[in-house]
């Protein structure tokens, strides 16, 4: 039969299908000179600023705080830790030369590991020195002006002073939060289902959830907050008007973040694959048995990270309250900057901000990995 | 009066129709296997049998109840009518045990000592008593797709409809599938397999019908079917499948 003389199964290739091209080989490395000589430049470079710079943060602190041997020590001791810079230089050039050494013996592959040691190791040492020399730039802007920069938003003596008065109107910014983020997580789940309703008759109930979606997530937080924190005690309506402006904060942040919220609950539903669906619904689930059971639980796996990022927004957006009157941690550090001329208490708010986020981020991602332990193939 | 009756449906995907007047009838304690090429709408009149997928004329009827058509409690019939897909679908976030026991609870009412009780029992029968608290993600192909038919017989149904269920399977998984197959079979279980394991069909079918251009191109015992189709297109399509040495 033809076939066979088409197609050699097992056995050799007919002369004419061998390939007319030779191996071209994979070429000589580099020594790396260049590159281990820059590396040890750089080094030397960045050494020199790094001393420079300690020593203009010694003097700084001679002329405003005192000097002491203790900050001394340690001013010595980061001089010494910024010498390690030359540790992986010096190494990127030992593998430069053993490079040398073994391209003129010919052996290839021993020159071939040196030559990639002698750039990783130099690509090391730009690596760590970069992030020495952004250090080196922040230290000089706090340094600036005779310390002015440091002055105004680290002056520590300030903020020991005022950490508690902070700490205490922090908890408003805790508490609206927190609150709002329980009424969030519901009545974002119930936008979202809304805009997911099946069949014609549910059509104005589907409009209705998104023009509720457009509106609040295209208004500013800011505004939200300013319209309900004022408009609704001015329209004077009995019971809704004399609550305190942290309920008005909550209320508004709700509503601005429950359509974020229901936009990640929407996405979460329609990226389970419609097969689980079509398993649900085989064994005789409704519509909403379905969402209850499969679907739901398994979108809020998937969203718990964007939901993390709505979180972090509406945490930081409680310190737009202060536009209502409320006092939390942001207006009560304005007041500490106001009678001080100093913004150090508002910087405690910002670090305060932060510090909240890390442990949830921290938390989320475990959470995650204990899902994926659970259910996923090891 | 067949147990299942398959009266001239139409249906059709924009202008490709799945469906020219299709019919055919299934007895009780029959095993009916669907063959044909890729497209001919075996999947589909499976899923359209438990209220899946909708026709647009023509009736089915089961023990004399139309459940096509405007007005049919697709929840209830589906209560009845078991599925198993290709892609089994277990739900990933749940154990076996539980992916089994969700059903009775949340739609037939049982308590859960009750539908615990009725998924060992199925458990066991599918011989994966040992993995009851394993999540699907950490079973073979072969362990998921029973668990999937342990799923549906959870809801004591009176037909089972089988889409390919071995079609997504490693080949030394499929015999442990067909085997559960076998069983129910031999239970008396009225079963309708769209397929692509003739050798399967042609073991435990009491009826084979060959699917194409919308309609039961041709139907017989599966002696006739594989041993001497009369039919053209069925000769074509049979002959294809031996050269692919699937027969």
């Amino acid at each position: 039969m033809s076939m066979e003389q088409d197609v050699s199964v097992g056995g050799q290739l007919p002369v004419d299908r061998k390939s007319s091209r030779k191996f071209a080989g994979t070429g000589r490395p580099s020594a790396r000179v260049g590159a281990a000589l820059s590396a040890l430049l750089f080094a030397a470079a960045v050494t020199v600023a790094t001393w420079w710079t300690l020593r203009a943060v010694r003097q700084a602190f001679q002329a405003n705080l005192g000097g002491s041997s203790a900050l001394d020590i340690i001013l010595l001791l980061v001089a010494a830790l910024g010498l390690a810079l030359f540790v992986p230089a010096v190494r990127s050039l030992l593998a430069s030369n053993k490079t040398k050494k073994h391209l003129a013996e010919n052996s290839l592959i021993e020159a071939r590991i040196a030559s990639v040691s002698a750039k990783d190791q130099a690509n090391h040492t730009f690596g760590y020195g970069f992030v020495v020399i952004v250090a080196l730039l922040f230290a000089n802007f706090i340094l600036a002006n005779d310390l002015a920069v440091g002055m105004t938003f680290f002056y520590f003596p300030l903020m020991f002073e005022s950490f508690w008065l902070i700490l205490k109107a922090f908890w408003v910014n805790v508490y609206i939060f927190v609150i709002a983020e329980v009424l969030v997580l519901v009545w974002g789940l119930v936008v979202a289902i809304a805009r997911l309703l099946p069949g014609d008759a549910a059509k104005p109930i589907r409009t209705i959830a998104t023009v509720y979606t457009d509106v609040f997530r295209g208004m500013p937080a800011i505004i939200s907050i300013y319209l309900v924190g004022f408009g609704i005690p001015l329209t004077g309506i009995p019971i809704l008007k004399d609550f305190s402006p942290e309920f008005y904060a909550i209320l508004a942040l709700t509503l601005t973040y429950g359509a974020y919220v229901a936009e990640v609950y929407r996405s979460g539903i329609e990226s389970i694959h419609w097969s689980q669906v079509a398993g649900s619904r085989s064994l005789g689930f409704s519509h909403f048995q379905t969402l209850r059971y499969v679907v739901v639980p398994q979108a809020v796996r998937r969203i718990i990270p964007p939901l993390l990022n709505d979180f972090i927004g509406l945490q930081k957006d409680t310190a737009l309250v202060n536009v209502i009157g409320s006092l939390d941690s942001f207006n009560q550090a304005k007041i500490v900057a106001s009678n001080n001329f100093n913004l150090s208490a508002v910087t405690t708010v910002a670090f305060l901000f932060i510090l909240i986020t890390i442990p949830q981020a921290r938390f989320v991602d475990k959470l995650i990995e204990r899902d994926h332990r659970r259910t996923r193939a090891g | 009066m067949a147990m299942i009756e398959i009266r001239n449906i139409n249906k059709h995907y924009g202008s490709f129709q799945v469906f020219k007047g299709m019919s055919l009838d299934v007895e009780e304690h029959q095993v009916v296997c669907l063959i044909g090429p890729s497209g001919c709408g075996k999947s589909t009149l499976l899923r359209t049998m438990n209220g899946l997928e909708p026709i647009h004329s023509g009736e089915i009827c089961i023990n004399g109840d139309r459940i096509t058509g405007p007005g049919v409690d697709v929840n209830k019939l589906r209560q009845s009518v078991g599925i198993v897909f290709q892609s089994y679908n277990l739900f990933p976030h749940m154990t076996v045990m539980e992916n089994v026991m969700l059903a009775p609870m949340k739609v037939l009412g049982q308590s859960k000592g009750e539908a615990e009780e009725t998924a060992h029992r199925l458990l066991k029968r599918i011989r994966l008593d040992h993995k009851a608290t394993e999540y699907p993600d950490r079973l073979s192909g072969g362990q998921q797709q029973r668990v999937a038919i342990a799923r549906a017989l959870a809801m004591d149904p009176s037909i089972l409809l089988l889409d390919e269920i071995t079609s997504a399977l490693d080949p030394e998984l499929v015999a442990e599938v067909l085997n559960i197959v076998r069983e129910l079979a031999s239970d008396g279980m009225t079963m309708l397999l769209a397929t692509h394991e003739m050798g399967f069909a042609r073991e435990v079918a009491s009826k084979v019908c060959f699917l194409c251009d919308g309609v039961v191109h041709e139907e017989g015992p599966p002696k006739q079917i594989f041993g001497a189709p009369i039919k053209e297109r069925t000769q074509v399509f049979l002959k294809n499948i031996v050269e692919a040495g699937r027969l």
